[in-house]
């Protein structure tokens, strides 16, 4: 009983590590109805700004905020320079667009930074609690609690903003729908030019922490991956969706993979292990089939 | 009438011995370089064929090429893509059809999809640890050699490693095989299984599904088994996550030993102090202290025609392996020319003779500069691997630093294997194969 809460309680925790990337689609989905195919990339950019700032000679805390600023103008050339002329356009050209954006920013930023791996130092060991190791004999990392209470601060100021600020509600507003937003006024271009910037800050976020865990490299693009089974079951359009999501998939995943196997191999032998690849999608594909919005997700009724 | 027409016909002559060195010059080995340079593991292909290319520059520079050849290449990028590789082998064979060295893919994925081809085409395919190993068996695969090491020679090394730390004993023991859930992390499972029969050891199979950045479940079942040791098969952000993993479930860095996909600076730097204790196989040592490195650096970067824009890479894992993959290309030349023409280009089926009669002993890498960088090899028709043997290095935070001599895996136990593989591909693709005992 001790081992199911062990993998238990570190499926939760690796599934805020897929609620902070998932975050990062939900702001972009809110504000323009546009799944960002480019959210694994800009994590990837975000993270390899910081190594690089920190290579070049800057402090960590000096590589953070040029890292932030880097973000910033990506978002609002981003902008300017893909999504101005894409007004009103319907959603899958704007994904086609951010197809193309992933690419180019997979292109752009090993040719900035060097594509070697590298290590990200936060100063945060990745280590178990001895106390809990010592008394329950359970491991429980660190860094893994650090992650969590980082996602926990920043869902909390999104819902916020998003809730209660004048221009979360432009957001929501534009999410909607273009046109009638921008008929009453609301500044289309610089609504856009703010979520992207969030969404920059978000991955900057997302890119540390699994730059930190894993090293900077390529295969942080792929973080995208165990993010949309954690935006189907959470709902594209709802922040904390996006957290209840990823610990339902964190710790499905991990029960999944230790669980399930041995039932298949005494069923039918062979080995069955590795199955955390593609059991969150089908657990997310049955619950398309029961709730297509999601959990969190907002109900689309249209007038026939 | 003489003395009239002298300087013209000094002139002449100057002319036509200039003419005749022009086309001594112009005798060229061409390389097809089909490589990655950018990509997911786009740094692992720059210090490899910075490494391959460096030192065919070194040739050249040092010796005027071979015999008087000068080695020259073609680059074409396949960002690790199995459709990309295949259609940069089809650009490039047309111009490898009068001479070419062996194609080095350094991709498992392409090298399957280019057997069949180069073997119609009659270009040989290198496949230095990795790539299909059932090649070792060239009765039925002529063009192909997995040179000098496979992954089954390599698991079967580490377990003799590991039998060797314990006193030559290994029954009750309990290894845990961790491996990439693809045909590459498969390969070596028949090695295993055919090693702990063997030595009554205890194997447990966790596969880790691609990419492998996130391995929580199957670190804490390893914290659960308790076992003796971790024999890793990694690849890519695999391995950094695997070493974090470790540190985080508190499983020793010195009971996990890796293949030689997991044993690069790459590979451990990122995982930082994770990583440190760390061993890995690797079939050729690292650092500059190999003669041929140093010189390299000397004479090509001395020369400005160095190929690594970042020359921290020289020396790294990866770049000195680039480096042995050259030597044993060159050599291949070298063999081939002694055969069918000093100073002369040679084309795909003489390099193929060439590869399959390697014989390069120690003296022969002291002479090259290449102590210890890779081990002895003689191929043979019934033996294209030609060695089998890796040492075990060990990351000591900064460096990799070796822990052993050259090791050599059970070929009584793993060749077999081999040839019941080739002999099955054989019977599907209705192949006859070679009489070795007729080859030469």
């Amino acid at each position: 009983m001790n081992f199911f809460f062990e993998v238990l309680i570190g499926g939760l925790l690796s599934g805020v590590m897929y609620a902070l990337v998932a975050l990062g689609f939900v702001l972009i989905y809110k504000a323009s109805g546009v799944f960002n195919f480019a959210q694994g990339a800009m994590v990837y950019l975000a993270a390899l700004s910081v190594v690089g700032c920190v290579e070049k000679g800057a402090p960590l805390w000096l590589a953070i905020i040029l890292a932030f600023v880097i973000m910033t103008l990506f978002g609002i050339a981003t902008e300017k320079f893909v999504l101005r002329k894409l007004v009103n356009q319907p959603p899958i050209t704007l994904f086609m667009a951010t197809i193309g954006l992933a690419f180019f920013i997979e292109g752009l930023a090993p040719l900035v930074f060097g594509s070697e791996p590298r290590a990200l130092e936060l100063g945060i060991v990745d280590e178990p609690i001895p106390y809990i190791l010592d008394n329950w004999n359970m491991v429980i990392s660190k860094f893994d609690l650090v992650a969590a209470g980082v996602a926990s601060v920043l869902v909390a100021a999104l819902a916020l903003f998003f809730q209660y600020t004048r221009i979360g509600r432009a957001l929501r507003a534009v999410a909607d729908d273009h046109q009638a937003a921008l008929s009453i006024g609301i500044p289309l271009q610089n609504i856009w030019a703010i979520v992207w910037g969030v969404a920059g800050f978000v991955a900057l976020v997302a890119g540390m922490m699994w730059g930190a865990r894993n090293g900077v490299q390529f295969a942080l693009t792929f973080t995208a991956l165990k993010a949309l089974p954690v935006l189907i079951l959470g709902g594209f359009t709802s922040v904390p969706g996006a957290i209840v999501g990823g610990l339902i998939i964190g710790a499905s995943e991990k029960l999944a993979e230790i669980y399930i196997p041995p039932v298949m191999q005494d069923m039918f032998g062979g080995n069955f292990g590795g199955i955390e690849g593609w059991f969150p999608y089908v657990l997310a594909l049955l619950f398309l089939l029961v709730r297509p919005e999601g959990l969190f997700g907002e109900r689309h009724i249209d007038r026939v | 009438m003489i003395k009239k027409f002298k300087p013209a016909l000094a002139a002449a002559a100057v002319s036509l011995a200039m003419l005749s060195q022009v086309s001594v010059a112009a005798e060229e080995q061409f390389f097809p370089l089909i490589d990655y340079r950018v990509g997911p593991y786009g740094s692992n292909g720059q210090a490899f064929y910075g490494g391959f290319i460096d030192y065919l520059n070194y040739v050249n520079l040092k010796e005027k090429g071979v015999n008087g050849v000068q080695m020259t290449y073609e680059e074409c990028e396949t960002e690790y893509n199995n459709a990309k590789g295949v259609e940069c082998y089809e650009r490039l064979k047309g111009k490898a059809a009068k001479s070419a060295g062996p194609i080095h893919t350094m991709s498992t994925g392409i090298s399957y999809a280019l057997i069949d081809k180069s073997a119609q085409d009659k270009l040989p395919l290198a496949m230095m640890g990795y790539g299909r190993t059932d090649a070792v068996d060239g009765s039925v695969f002529p063009y192909a050699f997995p040179l000098v090491t496979t992954y089954q020679m390599q698991a079967s090394a580490i377990i003799k490693f590991i039998k060797d730390k314990n006193a030559g004993n290994l029954a009750g023991k309990k290894i845990v095989y961790l491996y990439h859930d693809s045909a590459y992390g498969k390969e070596a499972i028949i090695a295993m299984e055919a090693e702990a029969a063997l030595n009554k050891f205890t194997l447990v199979q966790i596969p880790v599904a691609h990419p492998g950045n996130e391995q929580g479940a199957q670190w804490l079942k390893i914290r659960q088994e308790k076992p003796d040791f971790v024999v890793f098969w990694g690849w890519g952000v695999m391995n950094q996550t695997a070493l974090k993993s470790a540190q985080k479930v508190g499983f020793p860095r010195d009971k996990m030993i890796g293949s030689w996909w997991t044993g690069s600076e790459e590979d451990v730097v990122p995982a930082g102090e994770a990583a440190k204790g760390y061993m890995a196989a690797t079939w050729n040592v690292s650092g500059k202290q190999v003669p041929v490195i140093a010189d390299i650096e000397t004479v090509v970067y001395g020369a400005n025609k160095g190929n690594l824009q970042d020359k921290a890479k020289i020396g790294t894992v990866l770049y000195n392996r680039g480096v042995s993959a050259a030597v044993l290309s060159v050599e291949a030349i070298r063999k081939a020319q002694e055969k069918y023409g000093k100073g002369k280009a040679m084309n795909g089926e003489q390099v193929r003779w060439a590869l399959e009669n390697l014989n390069i002993t120690d003296a022969r890498l002291k002479a090259l500069g290449a102590t210890d960088l890779l081990p002895e090899i003689k191929t043979s028709c019934d033996n294209h691997e030609g060695s089998g043997k890796v040492k075990i290095q060990q990351w000591d935070g900064a460096k990799w630093v070796p822990v052993s001599g050259w090791i050599e895996g059970n070929k009584a136990l793993i060749h077999p294997l081999f040839q019941a593989s080739a002999k099955q591909y054989a019977k599907e693709k209705g192949i006859t194969p070679r009489d070795c005992s007729k080859e030469k």
